[in-house]
């Protein structure tokens, strides 16, 4: 499926996500990773841990909806695959995440930002992996 | 007021994932498809994130404390060790396959999709397999980010 080309709004959306990265620790001292926030919504510390990120994430999910109003259409999401292949990747990445303390917004943002090694390391692997497996579905078993 | 900006800031971020283009698993492995239907957008979005979290950390972590908090809460661990690179390699794997990271999921979860649906919960049954597999293991350094 061929996908457009789109410097200008990706590089946009990209600052977004670096603007939202920064008020997070500006306000509350936190990073900004998906994996973290995630995590501390399954298994909360305490109630207001539990809460911040609850309305973090609220405020997440109202994000396309608020792109539908201002713009008037809902952002294209495109799933060029089968239900299997979004419940075995699914379940990797949960895994993957789990272990690797991390996913592309807590090492690949907030962690490259602050140059931390681990982070450098887990991006460098992660990236290699996942163009390794896109070629190997797409281009070796023809998926 | 940590809701009220925790709720904000989240929208931000919801906003950037899918503006950017993240949110679309098509767009996502098109990048990774250099072989085939490339499509390099996320060179930008990466760029993009990268150099303003850089430039705002520089600035924010030179304050004593977070607007809304005691204290700043970062990752300190500097060790590569085999849970950090088998674990992201796992995630590459997945991501390779599905196309959805969790970061661009969650707001992908407002687009009412169902695809993203099947992916979140098969997310979260993987967050709980693994910490099922590390309790049994009782490997030592437990959740830590980065």
């Amino acid at each position: 499926m061929e996908t457009v080309f789109t410097p200008f709004q990706s590089l946009g959306g990209g600052m977004l996500i670096g603007f939202a990265a920064v008020l997070l620790m500006a306000f509350l001292g936190r990073i900004m990773g998906a994996t973290g926030i995630l995590a501390g919504l399954i298994q909360p510390d305490s109630g207001s841990e539990f809460a911040w990120r609850a309305a973090l994430v609220a405020g997440m999910v109202t994000g396309p909806l608020a792109v539908l109003w201002v713009t008037g259409s809902m952002p294209a999401v495109q799933v060029p695959l089968s239900v299997a292949m979004l419940i075995i990747g699914g379940f990797l990445v949960g895994i993957g995440v789990t272990y690797g303390s991390g996913c592309t917004s807590g090492h690949g943002v907030c962690g490259l930002a602050r140059l931390s090694p681990r982070s450098a390391v887990a991006v460098v692997t992660f990236m290699l992996t996942t163009g390794v497996t896109v070629f190997v579905v797409r281009h070796v078993l023809g998926g | 007021m940590r809701l009220i900006a925790s709720y904000v800031i989240g929208l931000i971020f919801g906003v950037g994932i899918a503006v950017s283009g993240m949110i679309n698993p098509a767009k996502v492995l098109n990048f990774f498809d250099v072989a085939g239907s490339w499509d390099p957008s996320l060179v930008f979005v990466m760029g993009g994130a990268l150099v303003v979290t850089w430039a705002g950390y520089r600035f924010v972590l030179k304050r004593p404390a977070p607007v809304l908090g005691s204290s700043f809460s970062l990752p300190t661990r500097r060790d590569i060790d085999l849970p950090l690179v088998g674990g992201s390699a796992l995630f590459g794997i997945g991501w390779g396959i599905a196309g959805f990271c969790p970061g661009a999921a969650l707001p992908a979860l407002g687009t009412g999709h169902p695809g993203v649906w099947i992916f979140m919960v098969s997310l979260v049954a993987g967050i709980f397999a693994a910490r099922a597999i590390r309790a049994r293991t009782s490997e030592p350094n437990a959740v830590s980010q980065n």
